[in-house]
């Protein structure tokens, strides 16, 4: 027990992923990892920025995230860039993120430029496709799970069998 | 014991279930009116790792959760 909680401290204090309340400041984050490795000798730096758009009528989104979960999977994906001489950076936003605003930012850094942009692109996938976070629409003051839009994660069903 | 949670939208209280592996806890929340529509689409992780069998044996003090599908972004 006392092992698996100090595994679980060391996810928690990890910088390379932040759970924010409300919507993201994309222009401190974006400055804040660029300065983080202004000196690591990349040569390469590609963010991907999530903004809320206006459609359906909605005011915002909102969002559930459940952590521990979160940082195992992204710590996988630690792994597998830094097997790539590369670095992978993420802010999600918990709670409601109006329209225009800012909900999700990832970002690689690699020695050279294909490393990142192939990277950058299979982790934004997966992340949609796997990362334990939960969306809502919020319209006319409510917040209505986004179901149509979200993925089963893979081997979902089995308690069905 | 063993918890069980119901994560995102399912909105259901935690369960304290006295079940020894996922074979019985498919079949309890099979005949839960609240949950059955979402066994489906359910992924299952068990002390915060994600499982595929229901052979997975649980022992006193395991959690078990209920993801429902995901959409982060």
């Amino acid at each position: 027990m006392e092992t698996e909680s100090l595994f679980y401290l060391l996810y928690v204090v990890d910088d390379m992923l932040s759970i924010v309340n409300g919507a993201l400041n994309v222009p401190n984050i974006l400055k804040e990892w660029y300065e983080e490795e202004s000196h690591s000798n990349y040569g390469a730096y590609i963010p991907f920025v999530g903004t809320v758009r206006s459609e359906d009528g909605i005011d915002g989104l909102s969002f559930d995230v459940y952590e521990p979960i979160l940082y195992r999977w992204f710590h996988e994906w630690e792994e597998r860039a830094e097997a790539k001489g590369a670095k992978i950076k993420m802010a999600h936003s918990l709670g409601d993120v109006m329209l225009h605003e800012s909900s999700y930012i990832a970002a690689v850094f690699s020695p050279k430029r294909r490393v990142a942009l192939e990277l950058i692109d299979e982790f934004v996938e997966d992340f949609k496709a796997s990362a334990p976070i939960w969306k809502y629409d919020l319209k006319n003051g409510r917040r209505i799970y986004a179901e149509n839009r979200s993925t089963a994660i893979s081997g979902s069903g089995l308690l069905a069998k | 014991m063993i918890k069980v949670e119901f994560l995102g939208p399912i909105g259901k209280p935690s369960l304290e279930l006295d079940i020894t592996n996922l074979s019985e806890l498919a079949a309890i929340l099979q005949k839960d009116s609240e949950v059955k529509d979402w066994l489906e689409s359910c992924a299952v992780a068990v002390n915060d790792t994600l499982v595929s069998s229901l052979e997975h044996e649980l022992k006193d003090g395991d959690r078990v959760s209920l993801l429902p599908p995901v959409c982060g972004g």
